[in-house]
């Protein structure tokens, strides 16, 4: 009932490696890199597609604490003037601002953590945990990556066409009559194209993982990365035809002349919300479950110990899933919506927080008792539990709707959802991304860097979010670029821990390069015994082609 | 270095003010005589603006006073620790309203100790495995992979707790959603980029417009800077909404354009501008005082420059207030102006929020299904 019985190089493909070698030293790079077909491959362009949009949008981050680190507005009129037209004004200026952070909100959702999480881990791992041979539909594998660049390309484009400053909710009205010109078309079409992406890969993992799933290798002994992704597969194909049906709503009222969300025609803005929302709220899940299968892993290599309750755990993701699309309307708590709404979304959101609590516990049991190593993916899988249940609870305070009269769109939510994401799903990700170099380049990274990444972004993010609840109890609101002059203090703060973050980001790169380059090579199983999962069978970097040969599970 | 200064700025500029009106009190020692003395003082105040006979009793000080050359608002000192934020601090700004009393002691003696617990059991649970099991301590590992007791436990305990905590969340809801009676005051507040508009149906449906106050410097023609009486920069504005003290308010907000929301955090009230439709709270303020607030849904270019300042005030104040503005009292306020005609009062009294509002407002998109969406799923 574990992640995997097998132990050794029972099903090693590598002592027949030299077989298939020919098929990567045959192929032109074009054809490799830009015709592939391989999930491994494609999985690499995830991975590379993820981090250049994490850098993207991490520099629009430094740019936003940049502004926000006094009183005042500094740098937004300078950096309006590098836009077409040059600088027109304040609004001109305070525009751009809203523009930055829709690009951030909806860089770092589609672009960064989706695409690394499912397409970079998902492609790389889910297949050959399974013991899978690739994916089970390989073109369209290809086709998912590739309409991510279109769709990146119009959202990068955007701003050059007078920049869509809706936030990325993309609410209704300012979204439709409230923003002129092309580029809230370019953007709602970036979303479109993403959308696609999305669900083309939702279909493919769903496929492959209830078909090619390797002889002996039952759904409950699945290791829990790959019911994370099922899980996610799930939720990306029933909630994003919800936003593609939004969004599409949006276009026309746009430019079609419907009239869906506007009032003067007998719509209704708020239900877009409810559209968006429908969808929103599982997307933050399909966000962080991944990232739940790999902290799973990575406890229970480090661990030398199988996960505790794995059932319980499986089926928690299920329930999580689950009960995410029925919460939607408390991300709309101000909205008018009548008592017995509020009292039902109250109570439903609050339940999500078992399920999660199951997780969180039961994480901590598999480290108790076993021998423990504390390697880079150890550590970041340590803070994602720590950081995920503070963010956590600020989410059993914000369940409440009679509170959020309080906090809806303050800093607290910012704060809330940041503790979750950028340190809960970014946690994850570096934990994914630490654990996994080795198999995936066959170099080790440099630990005492890596180590040394952890503790400086550890306090770094801390030092950035945790002063947003203050902001918030304080009544800052989200999405402007000034604040009255007694929000200084813990604003100055945040901005100082967007340095030390980016100061640790600095060593994560220095790092990534130098272990290409000149890593050790580490070997089929770097971390021991406690690795149990199939990958760690096979060679590193694994062969073009694995499993040849199915390999049997016990 | 900046941030004490500012400090020191705001308590000059409110001990300046102070000593106009209360020569005495010091903000720490008395924090409520020295916002009520100059509210005491401010029917004298206003007295020039709206009888011209009247003698000056007030100083020369006030009768210059920017709010009272604009609107006829009475004057009023702001008490810079209650009703927007103070640097540096960590907590939910004071509340004025009984709901909001009530939603601060929910989070800050229910929920925020919940949580903390929670954080600190976890916290400790990992420092205690990680120095107890790590591989020096605990060599071999065990093979426990499953305690049916323990699943049990972690699973219904955070039932037991959630249940405790959505009890009282429920009855703060219930508190909130009580519909305001038929005496309360109804304001109407209208959302525009950017800036906000309010109508008093019940009070002659007169109608204030409210504007950021620029910083000297930054204004245009015939645009008035800011002064430290006005409040915080970016928090204060032209026109005051004026209420009355414990007078049960009733809150409308819709909006002539895009989403904005309306919102006063030290009553607890924050609620949607909506375009369309007529959405409803209400609070009582029992605290004279300026209250801050700012607009809460993103709505475009100007979204943080259009910020909401209210001015609570006695219902004797207010009634002067209204009186300047043009407006009528229907006298069910408890206000001792009483001369207005009878028919106006029971229109105001009887009349319910739907038409009131819908008669005074120009607003559009108001229509009939919006109306039933907003006003009427208010108070079930």
């Amino acid at each position: 009932m574990t992640d995997s019985a097998l132990t050794g190089h029972a099903f090693d493909a590598h002592p027949h490696s030299d077989a298939h070698a020919h098929d990567d030293h045959q192929m032109s790079f074009f054809a490799r890199w830009f015709m592939s077909t391989n999930h491994k491959d494609i999985g690499t362009l995830y991975l590379i597609f993820a981090i250049t949009a994490g850098i993207i949008g991490g520099a629009i981050s430094g740019l936003m604490r940049a502004e926000l680190a006094e009183p005042g507005i500094q740098y937004l009129g300078y950096w309006a003037s590098f836009l077409p037209g040059g600088e027109q004004g304040l609004d001109h200026s305070l525009h751009l601002w809203n523009v930055l952070i829709t690009a951030h909100g909806l860089i770092m959702v589609f672009f960064m953590v989706m695409p690394a999480m499912i397409g970079g881990f998902g492609n790389w791992f889910v297949p050959i945990m399974i013991g899978a041979p690739d994916m089970a539909f390989p073109r369209m594998n290809n086709i998912s990556f590739w309409l991510l660049i279109p769709s990146f390309t119009l959202l990068l484009a955007s701003p050059f066409f007078g920049g869509a400053g809706n936030g990325w909710t993309l609410y209704a009205p300012l979204s439709t009559y409230g923003e002129p010109g092309p580029s809230t078309d370019m953007a709602i079409l970036s979303l479109h194209l993403a959308g696609a992406s999305s669900i083309l890969g939702a279909i493919n993992f769903i496929t492959t993982i209830f078909n090619m799933r390797a002889p002996g290798m039952t759904l409950h002994k699945m290791p829990l990365f790959v019911w994370s992704v099922l899980v996610t597969a799930f939720l990306l194909l029933l909630a994003l035809p919800v936003l593609a049906a939004a969004i599409t709503m949006l276009l026309t009222d746009r430019n079609f002349g419907t009239t869906f969300f506007d009032p003067a025609g007998g719509g209704d803005p708020i239900l877009y919300q409810h559209l968006f929302w429908f969808f929103g709220h599982p997307e933050v899940y399909i966000m962080i479950l991944p990232g739940f299968g790999i902290v799973s892993q990575v406890i229970s290599t480090f661990s030398k110990k199988p996960v505790f309750g794995y059932l319980g755990m499986a089926y928690a993701m299920v329930a999580i899933g689950v009960v995410g699309f029925v919460v939607w309307a408390h991300h709309m708590f101000t909205t008018g919506l009548s008592v017995n709404t509020k009292m039902y979304f109250t109570a439903a959101t609050m339940v999500i927080a078992v399920p999660t609590g199951i997780k969180i516990f039961s994480w901590i049991a598999t480290m108790w008792g076993g021998s423990l190593t504390f390697k880079t993916p150890m550590l970041w899988a340590i803070g994602f539990i720590f950081m995920f249940t503070v963010g956590g609870v600020t989410g059993v305070v914000l369940a409440n709707g009679g509170i959020d009269d309080y906090m809806q769109d303050s800093y607290y939510v910012v704060a809330h959802f940041h503790y979750v994401l950028s340190l809960g799903a970014v946690f994850s990700l570096f934990c994914g991304f630490y654990y996994w170099f080795p198999k995936m380049s066959g170099k080790m990274y440099n630990e005492t860097l890596g180590q040394i990444h952890y503790y400086v972004f550890f306090v770094g993010v801390n030092v950035l979010f945790f002063p947003m609840h203050f902001l918030g109890l304080q009544n800052m609101q989200r999405r402007v670029p000034d604040y009255t002059d007694a929000l200084a203090h813990w604003n100055w703060v945040a901005t100082l821990g967007y340095k030390i973050m980016a100061a640790s980001m600095i060593v994560f790169f220095v790092n990534i390069i130098w272990s290409l380059a000149k890593g050790k090579p580490a070997g089929d199983s770097p971390w021991g015994d406690g690795a149990t999962t199939l990958e760690w069978t096979l060679s590193s970097p694994p062969p073009y082609h694995q499993f040849e040969t199915l390999p049997r599970i016990d | 270095m900046r941030r004490i200064g500012i400090k020191s700025i705001v308590l000059a500029a409110s001990l300046a003010i102070l000593s106009i009106g209360a020569a005495d009190a010091a903000p720490q020692a008395a924090p409520i005589a020295p916002v009520a003395k100059p509210v005491e003082a401010a029917p004298v105040a206003a007295a020039p603006a709206t009888t011209p006979a009247a003698p000056a009793a007030a100083p020369a000080a006030v009768s210059t006073d920017p709010m009272l050359a604009v609107d006829g608002a009475p004057a009023m000192a702001i008490d810079p620790k209650v009703g927007q934020p103070v640097d540096g601090l960590i907590t939910i700004q004071p509340q004025v309203t009984p709901n909001g009393r009530q939603a601060l002691w929910f989070h800050n003696w229910l929920l925020v100790p919940t949580i903390t617990i929670i954080t600190i059991f976890v916290l400790l649970l990992l420092i205690w495995v990680v120095i107890r099991y790590r591989k020096a301590n605990n060599p071999v590992a065990s093979k426990t992979s499953h305690n049916t007791i323990l699943e049990v436990l972690w699973t219904g305990l955070p039932v037991l707790i959630l249940l405790g905590l959505a009890l009282p969340s429920i009855g703060l809801l219930q508190a909130q959603y009580k519909p305001a009676p038929k005496t309360a005051v109804t304001l109407k507040a209208i959302g525009n980029q950017w800036y906000w508009s309010y109508q008093y149906p019940d009070n002659g449906g007169f109608e204030i417009t409210s504007n950021m106050l620029k910083e000297a410097g930054e204004t245009g023609k015939g645009e008035r800077a800011r002064t430290a009486i006005d409040g915080p920069r970016l928090l204060a504005t032209d026109n005051r909404v004026v209420l009355p003290v414990g007078v049960p308010i009733r809150l409308i907000t819709t909006s002539n354009d895009v989403i904005h929301s309306w919102e006063i955090p030290a009553f607890w009230i924050k609620l949607d501008a909506v375009p369309g439709r007529l959405n409803e709270t209400s609070f009582t303020i029992d605290k004279p005082g300026v209250y801050f607030g700012v607009c809460s849904e993103l709505c475009g270019a100007r979204h943080g420059y259009m910020p909401i300042t209210v001015e609570a005030v006695t219902p004797a104040v207010y009634a002067q207030w209204v009186k300047a503005k043009g407006g009528t009292m229907p006298g069910a306020a408890a206000a001792p102006v009483t001369a207005e005609p009878a028919a106006d009062v029971t229109a105001n009294v009887t009349g319910p929020v739907a038409d009131g509002a819908a008669a005074t407002g120009p607003v559009r998109n108001t229509s009939a299904t919006a109306n039933a969406a907003g006003a009427g799923t208010v108070g079930q």
